[in-house]
């Protein structure tokens, strides 16, 4: 049943690096990441890959297969033609370290910067009531594995370094809209420090994130044009922005 | 080589799975400085693949729970090998954990009065597991995640250092846990990333690295359960129990062979999912054991009934403890009423309509989806047992989680030992680590504040050093990768879900030869981010860990819960009467025999007497608890 495959591995660091072919045994059903195991295990000892679940849960094994932002647990060897070349390549909008493992540090510290959910003050434990379809919306954004993918394919930074410093990127844009909506959230103006701290502007809506993520998540229709929306409402009707927290207030 | 760097905390908590993480929340807001170590990214830890719920007995679907049936339960489960005061800790506090995610802003599946809902699972008498869909585990990680991150923002904000009290030092490894004067003082490691070395020096160390899955040839486990904790415990002089226990959840994927033993939620069964041979028999009535007679219905009818009405109905039995469907499984399959691929089947699309399947098990449907071309909602699942958890683990104090015999070392979560007994329920892994993760910060906040650390001597890191050069100075030698595979065999065929005592000693044998082996395991390429160098000090673990194993099975002459011998069919009461404790003399692991602690009146008070009669001698039964 195995079949021989071609694969073009990315290997090196910061300094250089470059393509390498090998020749490995792919088996049925196998997925990219069997097939850069087998050859880890059996010709490249020291290959670097981040992985850990191997079941598309924990966003560990993002790279690039043909040029795509992928997970490599998730992507199935019979997707590719018979004889098909496979190139698998790092994630281009973080610093290589070694191999298909990238810098990822950039998306840790725009968590840092995105301010925490605070509960309401008089609510004790237990003592929130929420209703399913409320907290449904967050709950579309709390299956954000961490992939880092929609960051990769972002073109606000994939080829912009300069735009790191001001743009949160999509995983933090859906951070951001799943805390604004979610109903006891006590923070004000989620929406504003989106836009005006966090760079929400910067985003044109191409929705090539919504197209990467692996979660399907609907990060630019559910997260990222809400909020652009409703920031030219909060900031241009401060009364209706009032009226929806308090109405979320008492509806909790 | 780099300069060696050098660290000093409070707290070191190795391990950012659920237990690390509510360990480290706790230490710090006691207001001690904590370092956490993960072996991989920050959030990536193996608990995001928890799937069905956390147990607790909240009783917002049915008000009959509380703590005691909690706590019955879980006995009842672990076959009453259990510590009885883990058990009833973790009965009586998980309630107050789920609701304090909550507050921290947790987002779990509701009820209609918009309570947080409770599921269904195996062995609990009631709907007890809060959840979130079937992805629970990164909804506790993300939360706890985001915890610290809070945490950091106030650090931030009062001295202009988000790491100035709580670090998250992500891909390192612990090599050694060291200690000056037979008390703890730090552990070594190095940076995965660069390969250059680190010590923490810090009066308390909590272990908190969860399992030992990798050891085994098919499991759900990610490739971080390698036993580490275990092993840096034996070595530092802890003791490990009972560690012939280990889960072998009976639903994990089968085909194709990339996917073998990824998990299928045990909520798949709990949603409605029937298991069923290749003869379309609906098998698990043939194996309902006696002591669980009274509570699973023994037709299809009433099981049927017992999703519409839970009170005047006993539940189907495919929702027994999870060492019985894994042996039912597993006795189909050798009859030759198995899948081609050495399965059953599970079904959920004949119950269920398929929108709500997709909205209760969408991970589930994504899963099959993506990785078996299969469709849930239309077709049934091929299913057989995985490695799933060690019930086994460090031996620690049941209130302050500090292991017994080393001052200043704790153990939390799944590499603790006691809480789970002979065999876990499913919903009380999440639990068990909210809880005992939080009492092992505790305990180790209160340990740091009463004692002065002691500085690590230079001759303890120079011997720390030098072992982890060896890989690379030994030349010619062992592929840590085809040891990794031959240890794999071993225990799957000789220590795996049923076991018997001939071939248990052929695996003790085999064991010993790969490790004196291992000795030699040579590395290629340099320090650099080189995944052949880290199984180098993950299979080291792992081959402890299987020594452990199978050293402890080899002596227990009887079956209960994870731990079944052909040999030794069934339980006996003697036996349950018995821990078996391991330690590492340097050498060897040696296993003794110790006295499980007695259960106390109040606690025994609880069940019905007829039902502890299935479990305990008469001297016990009339004894009627130990005070």
């Amino acid at each position: 049943m195995a079949r021989k495959v071609n694969l073009r591995i990315w290997r090196g660091d910061s300094t250089s690096g470059s393509l390498q072919n090998v020749e490995v045994d792919a088996n049925e059903g196998e997925v990219v990441l069997d097939v850069i195991h087998r050859v880890q295990a059996t010709q490249m000892g020291d290959l670097a890959v981040r992985w850990n679940c191997k079941a598309g849960k924990c966003g560990s094994c993002s790279m690039e297969i043909n040029g795509k932002p992928r997970l490599a647990c998730m992507t199935r060897m019979s997707s590719f033609e018979e004889g098909e070349e496979i190139t698998v390549t790092p994630l281009r909008a973080f610093p290589v370290i070694k191999d298909l493992v990238t810098d990822v540090s950039f998306n840790y510290k725009k968590a840092l910067e995105i301010p925490a959910y605070e509960h309401p003050a008089d609510l004790g434990p237990g003592e929130a009531r929420m209703e399913q379809i409320d907290v449904e919306r967050s709950q579309e954004f709390r299956k954000c594995i961490e992939c880092f993918l929609c960051q990769d394919t972002c073109h606000v930074i994939r080829d912009h370094e300069e735009n790191k410093k001001s743009f949160a990127g999509p995983r933090f844009f859906i951070r951001i809209a799943e805390l604004d909506m979610h109903p006891l959230d006590m923070l004000k103006n989620r929406k504003r420090t989106a836009q005006e701290e966090h760079g929400l502007g910067m985003c044109n809506i191409t929705k090539c994130c919504t197209e990467v993520c692996p979660e399907h998540i609907r990060i630019t229709d559910n997260a990222i044009i809400p909020m652009k929306e409703r920031v030219v409402d909060v900031k241009y009707d401060p009364a209706r922005w009032l009226g929806s927290k308090i109405r979320r207030r008492e509806g909790s | 080589m780099t300069e060696l760097e050098r660290y000093k905390y409070d707290v070191l908590v190795i391990g950012a799975g659920g237990a690390g993480l509510r360990a480290a929340v706790e230490a710090r807001e006691a207001g001690l400085r904590v370092a956490i170590i993960c072996k991989s990214l920050f959030g990536k830890a193996h608990t995001v693949m928890a799937e069905g719920g956390a147990a607790a007995s909240m009783g917002n679907v049915n008000s009959g729970d509380n703590w005691q049936v909690h706590f019955r339960d879980t006995m009842r489960g672990g076959k009453f090998l259990n510590h009885y005061r883990m058990a009833e800790l973790h009965a009586k506090e998980s309630p107050d954990r789920i609701y304090e995610l909550e507050m921290w802003g947790a987002l779990f599946d509701r009820t209609k009065e918009g309570k947080i809902s409770q599921r269904n699972f195996g062995g609990h008498e009631y709907p007890r597991l809060a959840h979130v869909g079937d992805r629970t585990g990164l909804e506790l990680i993300r939360t706890m995640q985001q915890k610290i991150v809070q945490l950091q923002q106030k650090d931030a904000r009062e001295y202009g250092d988000a790491q100035a009290n709580i670090r998250v030092f992500a891909e390192l490894t612990i090599t050694e846990i060291i200690k000056e004067s037979g008390k703890i003082a730090g552990a070594y490691g190095y940076w995965r990333e660069g390969g250059n070395e680190v010590l923490f020096e810090a009066p308390a160390v909590i272990i908190a690295t969860g399992g030992v899955g990798k050891t085994f040839k098919i499991t759900s486990n990610s490739w971080e359960g390698t036993g580490d904790g275990h092993a840096l415990a034996l070595k530092a002089g802890a003791n490990l129990v009972d560690m012939e226990f280990l889960q072998f959840h009976p639903t994990g994927m089968v085909w194709p062979p990339s996917v073998r033993g990824i998990l299928v939620t045990e909520s798949v069964r709990g949603e409605g999912g029937v298991l069923t041979n290749t003869l379309g028999e609906r098998f698990m009535f043939k194996y309902i054991p006696e002591v669980f007679k009274d509570k699973y219905a023994d037709n299809e009818e009433e099981a049927d009934r017992w999703y519409l009405d839970q009170d005047n109905n006993r539940r189907p039995p495919e929702l027994l403890p999870r060492d019985e469907v894994a042996r039912a499984i597993n006795s189909e399959v050798k009859a030759g009423r198995g899948t081609e691929h050495g399965g059953v089947f599970l079904d959920v699309s004949k119950r269920i309509p398929a929108e709500v399947i997709k909205k209760r098990l969408p991970s589930m449907w994504h899963q099959f989806y993506e990785l078996a071309g299969v469709d849930i909602t239309k077709e049934a699942m091929e299913v057989g047992p995985t490695c799933h958890y060690v019930m086994g683990g460090v031996e620690v104090e049941p209130d302050t989680a500090a292991a017994v015999g080393v001052p200043g070392l704790y153990a939390a979560g799944e590499v603790a030992g006691g809480m789970h007994g002979s065999n876990r329920l499913g919903g009380n892994s999440l639990s068990d680590l909210l809880v005992f993760g939080r009492r092992a910060g505790m305990g180790a906040a209160a340990y740091v504040k009463s004692v002065t650390a002691v500085a690590v001597s230079e001759a303890s890191v120079k011997a720390a050093a030098d072992r982890i050069q060896v890989p690379f100075t030994n030349s010619g030698g062992e592929n840590a990768y085809s040891l990794h595979q031959e240890l794999q065999e071993i225990t799957h065929n000789l220590v795996g879900i049923i076991r018997t005592g001939s071939e248990l000693k052929d695996a003790i044998a085999k064991i010993a030869d790969i490790r004196a082996r291992s000795k030699n395991v040579s590395v290629a390429g340099d320090r650099k981010f080189n995944p052949g160098f880290h199984l180098a000090f993950d299979l080291d673990n792992m081959l402890l860990v299987a020594e452990s194993t199978a050293k402890s099975a080899i002596e227990r002459e009887e079956s209960r819960g994870g731990h079944t011998r052909d040999d030794f069919p069934g339980m006996n009461d003697k036996w349950r009467q018995v821990n078996h404790i391991s330690s590492f003399n340097g050498q060897e692991v040696i296993v003794r025999q110790q006295a499980l602690p007695a259960i106390p009146k109040e606690l025994f008070d609880l069940f019905d007497i007829h039902e502890l009669e299935k479990y305990m001698t008469p001297e016990e039964i009339a004894k009627g608890g130990s005070n």
